[in-house]
């Protein structure tokens, strides 16, 4: 029941019981690596998959099938945990994940409106791809950028204080291929795999690149530089037992 | 009048602060030197002397939840970061990590020294990936500088560390659920005792703590517990991130003493945004119940907002004004707890699914009076009786804004529909001609 496929079909045919060889063969090393980095190889698990998430942009039954085997698991036991985490796509999508933040502050400074624009302007759904497999919009819980309101991620990277008009024509740009980067992030956008194989625990040296906080994680330091505040001097500080013993 | 007190993110505005070199350019990496130098369980004194109390929301003690491990269980310790900043509203673990790292690693460092552990996690959302590639460069840096790996600074301890990427859950920052997932299994909680410090992570002693937590460790360390109790209040000891969002001028990361307040925040923020009122605001997320313009004057350290009638939670002030539908706003939070809910306990899992379903038809003008006793009824079976806080979290939206706001609700079931244009909240709301585009 899982011989391996000789066609490089992957999307359209049957979905395969197992990777090729040469995949098994090009990532074994890879899934060594991560489960070396760990006490007890289960927890290399979560990585795994983002690593066949790299390989073939979702996880299927035959990335699902070389973690089982990297790590002695059943298939149930690998199908277990990667339903339950969203970020694993349990099927293909585009190259770039469009993800609007819905949640209830986004929503409220204009997510819901970014993502009815967006549903409008690319005519697809919640969690469906653009016919030239470019874009998978869907909508988003909080990313932890409230500051940023209204926030998009794609491929899980910043574009902070969207609009309508910014978001469609960031997804514009993307199907177009134009450059796009992200408001903190690296310098250009990388793809949906490229992101998962980071994710997996593999640099792209692209660490370096961005910037290391924009404005609104600036606005209490640039006040605090403009009125001359800073905090308590250690070899200098002001007496206050007196007022603390006094308020008990 | 209180003043911002800039620590963690005192480097921010230097292009270079989330590099070694732009990190030890302001003193970084001096605290591990200095703690290298010190006995390790009078590292852990220092913390609990400092008050430190944790920045991941519930406020426990940091150097108490350090002085639990058993000394004669013979399982290695661990330490395990959490990074999962996920909590709505909540923004300062991730634009930290960003910004300077090596704060993260070298308080990393300390704590594991100071509960003599060799092996370390930071598990980190993985919604985010330059943060993850700014978490790995940091570690591999300070591992090449000899800060991280064997033998550290040469003292003869030795620390590995490891980032970790989730895949998407919140129920991966409840620390249990976390371990869970960290093991390579789906996030569920675990039924505490034991806790952590006694089975945590491999069933083995360990250690979860918050992000600023650790990240405020080498200040501690730096400075002295006088420097850091001469911030805060007696029993909120210390400085932290308040994190303004919403339809404030100004919204952004404001790093300052506890206790400090709404109103004293907002003059810094540049206030509501111009022509518009307060009207709702959370404390620390949305699991913390939501305040109203009675409580700007509210210290904001956990025993003030207790008695308040809220929780301090995370810090996450996110501020609502007078175009904001309170009915949409719950409804959303509500819709996020339902699709997080972990499904393990029955309370949970289908309090807040009919949730969803009494709130949406509130929204939509379809409700009656009677919904807004469901709720609290569903609130009465989900506080307190959900296997961890997710649970309870999302009864706190749901309550104070019947408690606050009840006539909102009603206005809903009386006119049949929503009274609020949605499109004056949004951010380009208040332009002249709209530029929402579809409405």
């Amino acid at each position: 029941m899982n011989e391996h496929e000789n066609t490089e079909t992957t999307e359209a045919a049957e979905p395969r019981e197992a990777f090729p060889a040469e995949v098994t063969a090009r990532l074994e090393p890879d899934a060594k690596e991560i489960i070396g980095r760990y006490p007890r190889q289960r927890s290399a698990l979560l990585p795994l998959l983002h690593l066949v998430q790299a390989e073939e942009g979702h996880v299927s039954k035959a990335g699902m099938r070389f973690c089982a085997d990297q790590l002695d698991l059943t298939l149930a036991e690998v199908n277990a945990v990667a339903t339950f985490y969203t970020m694993y796509r349990r099927r293909p999508g585009g190259d770039y994940q469009v993800g609007v933040c819905t949640n209830t502050l986004c929503a409220v400074m204009g997510g819901d409106e970014i993502f009815q624009s967006l549903k409008d302007h690319l005519e697809v759904g919640n969690s469906e791809t653009t016919g030239d497999g470019k874009v998978t919009l869907e909508h988003v819980e909080c990313n932890a950028a409230c500051d940023f309101a209204p926030v998009v991620m794609v491929n899980w990277e910043f574009f902070d204080n969207q609009t309508p008009e910014t978001a469609r024509k960031l997804v514009d740009d993307l199907r177009l291929g134009n450059d796009v980067a992200p408001t903190r992030g690296p310098a250009s956008l990388c793809t949906w795999k490229q992101a998962s194989r980071v994710l997996a625990g593999f640099d792209d040296g692209r660490a370096g690149e961005g910037v290391q906080a924009a404005e609104p994680s600036l606005a209490g330091l640039r006040l605090a530089r403009e009125r001359g505040w800073s905090a308590p001097d250690p070899n200098d500080l002001p007496p206050r037992e007196q007022g603390e013993e006094d308020a008990k | 009048m209180t003043t911002l007190t800039p620590i963690l993110s005192k480097n921010w505005d230097r292009p270079d602060s989330f590099t070694l070199e732009g990190y030890q350019a302001t003193g970084g990496y001096g605290a591990l030197r200095t703690a290298l130098g010190m006995d390790p369980d009078s590292i852990v004194d220092l913390v609990k002397k400092s008050g430190l109390r944790g920045r991941g929301g519930a406020g426990f003690p940091t150097g108490m939840k350090w002085g639990f491990l058993p000394a004669d269980n013979p399982n290695p310790r661990y330490l395990v970061v959490n990074a999962d900043e996920s909590e709505p509203g909540t923004c300062k673990d991730i634009p930290l990590m960003l910004a300077n790292p090596h704060a993260l690693v070298e308080g990393v460092a300390i704590a594991a020294y100071a509960i003599r552990s060799s092996q370390a996690f930071i598990y980190v959302r993985g919604e985010v990936v330059h943060v993850v590639r700014r978490l790995r460069q940091a570690v591999a840096d300070a591992q090449e500088a000899g800060l991280l790996g064997k033998d550290v600074l040469g003292s003869g301890f030795d620390l590995d560390v490891v980032v970790h990427a989730g895949a998407g859950a919140y129920i991966c920052g409840e620390e249990t659920a976390l371990l869970d997932s960290l093991e390579g299994y789906r996030g569920q909680p675990r039924l505490k005792p034991p806790f952590p410090a006694v089975a945590g992570l491999y069933a083995s002693p360990t250690v979860v703590n918050n992000v600023e937590s650790i990240a405020s460790v080498p200040s501690i360390v730096a400075n002295g517990t006088e420097w850091f109790t001469s911030m805060g209040t007696e029993k909120s000891a210390g400085f932290g991130f308040f994190s303004l969002s919403g339809h404030v001028a100004n919204p952004g990361q404001y790093e300052a003493p506890l206790g400090i307040t709404l109103r004293e925040l907002l003059d810094m923020a540049g206030g509501i945004r111009s022509g518009h009122q307060l009207k709702f605001w959370t404390p620390g997320g949305s699991s913390t119940p939501i305040f109203t313009d009675e409580h700007l004057d509210t210290p904001l350290d956990f025993e003030s907002v207790g008695a308040a009638g809220s929780m301090l939670g995370t810090r996450a002030l996110q501020i609502f004004d007078e175009t904001t539908c309170v009915v949409r706003a719950v409804g959303r939070w509500i819709a996020f707890y339902a699709h997080e809910s972990c499904g393990k306990c029955t309370p949970c899992r289908e309090g807040n699914f009919w949730m969803v379903q009494v709130l949406d038809r509130l929204e939509r003008g379809q409700g009656t009076e009677a919904d807004l006793d469901k709720l609290l009824d569903i609130c009465d079976n989900l506080l307190g009786r959900s296997f961890c806080a997710l649970g309870d979290g999302a009864t706190s939206p749901v309550m104070s804004s019947i408690k606050y706001f009840r006539q909102e609700y009603i206005d809903h079931v009386e006119r049949g529909g929503c009274p609020f244009d949605h499109t004056k909240a949004t951010l380009w709301g208040d332009q002249p001609t709209s530029t929402g585009g579809h409405q």
